[in-house]
């Protein structure tokens, strides 16, 4: 039987970001705040 | 939980209008895709956790803003975003290169520092001068012919008109004064390589 020399996969488990960077964004969403001041928009980080 | 009831759109509205929970189901729904998408273009897990944070701050930071107004295609959008910090990431590598040597391939097999090595450098200096002193050796005629030639870069027609010989002669000069050189370096075992 013809031997098959095809690589295996080298990503076999699924991708995904870390959680402390998913957290890391969920944080910052909170934390920014926009402000709108005489048709200017400011943003604001508040931690 | 079953969040896929809740259409992207919707999702993304909610979380203009102030509910951070939003954000987090869109995150979740789409992380595996961009993701995997970001990891197919730049092979780095460490680089696609950073594009994918920038991608999803840019995303907050638009969305906040009221910037967003394509409803309905959040994650192609989103995709977009990333394609593009992807871009941005190659065009800042490509004018400040790096790499790791980690892999099999090595870049020094490709790239080779031309410069001599100390040792090399000493060798090369020492062959010079011992030309040179050689060279001293030979009769007035032929050195003279030999020095315009290899060390002053002269044409054989500059040559004839500096000495005042014909070009033929300044040749044969040049000529003897090789084989000349040639028979003091078979004598001696000179070696004269590097």
């Amino acid at each position: 039987m013809a031997k098959l020399y095809s690589k295996n996969p080298q990503i076999k488990e699924t991708l995904n970001p870390k959680k402390e960077t998913i957290d890391f964004l969920l944080n910052y969403s909170k934390a920014l705040s926009v402000i709108n001041c005489n048709k200017m928009k400011f943003e604001a980080l508040l931690n | 939980m079953r969040h896929e009831l809740i259409a992207d759109a919707a999702l993304v509205k909610n979380y203009i209008e102030g509910d951070e929970n939003s954000l987090s189901i869109l995150i979740y729904r789409h992380k595996q895709k961009i993701y995997s998408f970001i990891y197919s273009k730049v092979f780095d897990k460490d680089i696609t956790e950073d594009i994918f944070q920038d991608t999803f701050i840019k995303v907050i930071k638009t969305l906040k803003l009221g910037k967003y107004n394509e409803e309905g295609k959040f994650l192609p959008w989103v995709m977009r975003i990333a394609h593009n910090l992807v871009i941005d990431h190659f065009r800042k590598n490509s004018r400040m290169p790096k790499f790791d040597n980690s892999g099999e391939f090595s870049i020094f097999s490709v790239l080779g520092d031309s410069s001599l090595n100390a040792e090399k450098q000493l060798i090369k200096d020492q062959v010079e001068s011992d030309v040179r002193r050689l060279i001293e050796e030979l009769p007035e005629d032929q050195k003279e012919v030999l020095i315009m030639r290899m060390y002053n870069d002269m044409s054989f027609k500059e040559i004839s008109d500096r000495t005042g010989v014909s070009i033929n002669t300044a040749l044969g000069r040049m000529r003897y004064a090789l084989i000349n050189l040639r028979k003091v370096i078979d004598k001696n075992n000179i070696i004269l390589t590097n």
